[in-house]
């Protein structure tokens, strides 16, 4: 079941198309990995599941239904480009910003009233916003995304700013309320992050999607049959000849074997040999790696 | 709607509620009434230059009382010209004064000079000038053997009173004209200003909210033109709050200004009232000037002026709030890169004011037709047109183009923010706004 669906969606502004017939479905219960290099259409795509624009044609589905007036108050939207009113006080600030999510007076002031104890910032609700440091106001900010507990939680570039400490606060807080059954769609080009969080991964380039699936599917498809191994000793020269091997440090080899090589055989040949092996992995590549290649190439 | 009440509220508390807001509020009539006595002071500010000069007049014309006056002390000698240049120097004076004679009685041009090492301002040569031509009017009076008493009898006042041909219109006072367009001048001016001033309160707080990045946030919960909409009429409201506040503390301060300035209440009272009857004292005329004002402004159809003066701030407030909205979000990050758009707005303001001042002189003049159909100009032509009777074909007309208007500029404005709102960094031009109107 997907909590979204996005159908054959396009966008275009007068001089290029930011979104390019992209389809693809997002599970419900998940964290969702939307990638892409600055300017791939990211935020386009995301301004259209949130209501913001309109796509020029395609569909998207919120739980099974189409895009409708009420749909920006299942969704949290915490965007890249994002600030508060300065002047406003903090509890005076999320109660508005709740309000227009629909809650009325008396759901937002519990809801509050939650979140501040929960992040240990009760004394905070009389400053101003302009008082606050840049990682507390993302704090604020966090709290507002969550604040009427939408369904799907849209997170571009959460951690852009925050330190280690509140870092780890928010993404904690995502997990838990993944737990709770909220789907999430983290856009990120901060790959290390995502490998870190998501279960499945859409990849967006120059507005089209070139790579969709599981994390740990999109790695084995793009692995590229490299073994890291460690021993005790040099490797056999004729064992040298048959295999490339890269010596990478003190006894530690790299081996990339080709398509009809298997690695199953060289290991059993390597301790034929009486070679000793400390370790031997596998070197999967990472989503970085993966990115830059689809990217580039 | 829930949301754009919501938004309103927001705008409007937001302002209210600021210090700033109860200090201008307050201030600024304080203000007004201290930038009109520093104009007036400057205005009546006499030349504090102090001059002597020796006048030689050989003719005899400028016989007695010819005294000092705009700092000037005159001192009459008998010497020759050419004596009184070579001793010049020596002598404390700043000029030399040389009137010749007339060569006959009845010559209209007569020149003078004023013999100096520096130059004569324009006030000391006005002044100058004015009391030679006095006193060579009064020699001639005395040569021709005018009796100066027949000559007062000549000159006589005129005032045009205009009169209804049929009894039962009604009959106004040659003071109508003045205090309608007085009136008029007045609603234009007012209209103005809450034009400029709110709509770059729009446009500002529009253009904040850009550079606060906090505007993604909020249309991700709102329409954009929802939002746009809460905020146009919030920071209406807050304008609508300024201004009664001013009405009631206008009158109030006049009241204890008047007061304190030894006017009775009784009199104000008095004078206020309608009937023409002059209370004992107010013979004098500009007592009954007065008088004559109160009267007029207590004949006004009220009750057509003051709902069509709401309609036209309304509906002008509204064409240009949400245009400056729409130029506000097509603004970059740097308030002074918005002035090639802010322009195109201000060219019709501008116009209109200067329009107002042939259009309150002649209420009914072909330019002020027509200027007071265009939407853009008749918030501030048609107030300024309302002290005078206008046809109310003219009323109806403009209006109806009001109000479409308003609706037509609204939906443009909210087509061009929901654009320009979401571009970062750049600034638009005008034609990349024309295609936002027309972008899905």
């Amino acid at each position: 079941m997907s909590i979204l669906s996005i159908q054959n969606v396009v966008k275009e502004y007068h001089n290029h198309t930011a979104v390019d017939n992209v389809s693809f479905e997002i599970p419900k219960g998940k964290i969702f990995g939307l990638l892409g290099p600055n300017g791939a259409g990211k935020t386009s795509l995301i301004r259209i599941i949130t209501s913001i624009t309109r796509p020029d044609s395609g569909q998207i589905l919120l739980d099974g239904e189409p895009i409708n007036s009420r749909t920006p108050e299942q969704i949290g939207y915490m965007p890249e480009e994002r600030g508060l009113y300065k002047k406003m006080k903090v509890g005076d600030h999320l109660k508005y910003l709740g309000r227009l999510k629909g809650l009325t007076e008396k759901e937002v002031k519990a809801k509050l009233e939650y979140w501040m104890e929960k992040f240990e910032i009760q004394d905070w609700y009389k400053k101003k916003i302009e008082e606050l440091s840049k990682g507390m106001q993302q704090k604020i900010q966090f709290i507002a995304t969550v604040l009427h507990e939408p369904k799907l939680l849209i997170l571009d570039e959460p951690f852009s700013g925050l330190d280690p400490v509140n870092s780890n606060l928010i993404k904690d807080e995502i997990y838990r309320l993944n737990q709770e059954g909220t789907s999430v769609i983290f856009s990120t080009h901060r790959m290390e992050q995502v490998e870190e969080i998501c279960e499945r991964i859409v990849l967006i380039h120059k507005g089209k999607k070139i790579l969709e699936g599981q994390v740990a599917d999109v790695k084995h498809e793009h692995k590229e049959n490299i073994f890291t191994l460690q021993l005790n000793g040099d490797i056999p020269d004729q064992l040298q000849a048959r295999y490339d091997f890269t010596s990478k440090s003190n006894e530690t080899y790299e081996c990339s074997l080709e398509d009809q090589q298997s690695s199953d055989v060289m290991l059993t040949e390597l301790i034929g040999s009486g070679v000793s092996i400390r370790s031997f992995e596998e070197k999967m590549p990472s989503l970085n790696e993966i990115f830059i290649k689809l990217v580039k190439g | 709607m829930d949301k754009v009440l919501l938004v309103l509220k927001r705008e409007y508390l937001s302002r209210v509620f600021k210090r700033s807001f109860l200090l201008t509020t307050l201030l600024t009539p304080f203000a007004i009434l201290l930038f009109i006595v520093v104009v007036g002071l400057i205005f009546s500010y006499d030349s504090d230059e102090k001059k002597k000069v020796l006048v030689l007049d050989p003719g005899k014309m400028l016989i007695d009382d010819f005294i000092s006056s705009g700092g000037i002390d005159y001192e009459f000698t008998d010497k020759d010209l050419a004596s009184l240049k070579a001793e010049f120097t020596e002598s404390d004076f700043n000029g030399i004064l040389y009137i010749p004679e007339l060569e006959e009685i009845g010559v209209n041009n007569h020149k003078i000079f004023y013999y100096s090492d520096e130059q004569l301002s324009l006030d000391a040569t006005n002044s100058i000038s004015r009391k030679v031509q006095g006193k060579i009017k009064d020699y001639k009076i005395v040569q021709m053997g005018i009796d100066p008493n027949q000559l007062q009898m000549l000159d006589t006042k005129v005032t045009l009173d205009p009169e209804p041909i049929s009894d039962d219109q009604e009959d106004t006072s040659s003071m109508a004209t003045l205090v309608g367009s007085g009136l008029g001048g007045v609603m234009g001016y007012v209209m103005f200003f809450f034009i400029l001033i709110y709509g770059m309160m729009v446009m500002r707080s529009v253009m904040e909210e850009k550079i606060n990045r906090i505007v993604e946030i909020i249309i991700s919960s709102v329409k954009p033109f929802q939002l746009m909409l809460g905020k146009i009429l919030g920071v209406g409201a807050v304008g609508l709050t300024q201004i009664v506040i001013w009405l009631i503390l206008i009158p109030t301060f006049s009241y204890v200004a008047y007061a304190f300035l030894g006017m009775s209440a009784q009199d104000i009272a008095a004078s206020s009232g309608a009937d023409m009857n002059l209370p004992e004292g107010m013979e004098d005329s500009f007592a009954a000037d007065i008088y004559g004002v109160m009267g007029e402004l207590s004949r006004l159809n009220w009750w057509l002026i003051i709902p069509l003066f709401i309609i036209y701030f309304i509906g002008g407030y509204i064409i240009y709030t949400s245009l400056f909205a729409a130029v506000g979000s097509a603004i970059g990050d740097d308030l002074n890169e918005g002035n090639s758009l802010t322009f195109p707005l201000m060219i019709p303001i501008i116009l209109a004011v200067y329009m107002m001042f042939r259009v309150v002189a002649v209420p009914n003049s072909n330019l002020a037709v027509w200027s007071s159909m265009i939407p853009f100009l008749s918030p501030i032509i048609m107030p300024a047109r309302l002290g005078a009777e206008i046809p109310s074909w003219q009323i109806a007309l403009s209006v109806a183009l009001l109000v479409l208007f308003c609706i037509f500029s609204v939906w443009i404005a909210g087509r061009i923010y929901r654009v320009g709102i979401l571009l970062y960094g750049k600034k638009a031009s005008l034609k990349e706004l024309g295609k936002w109107i027309f972008t899905n």
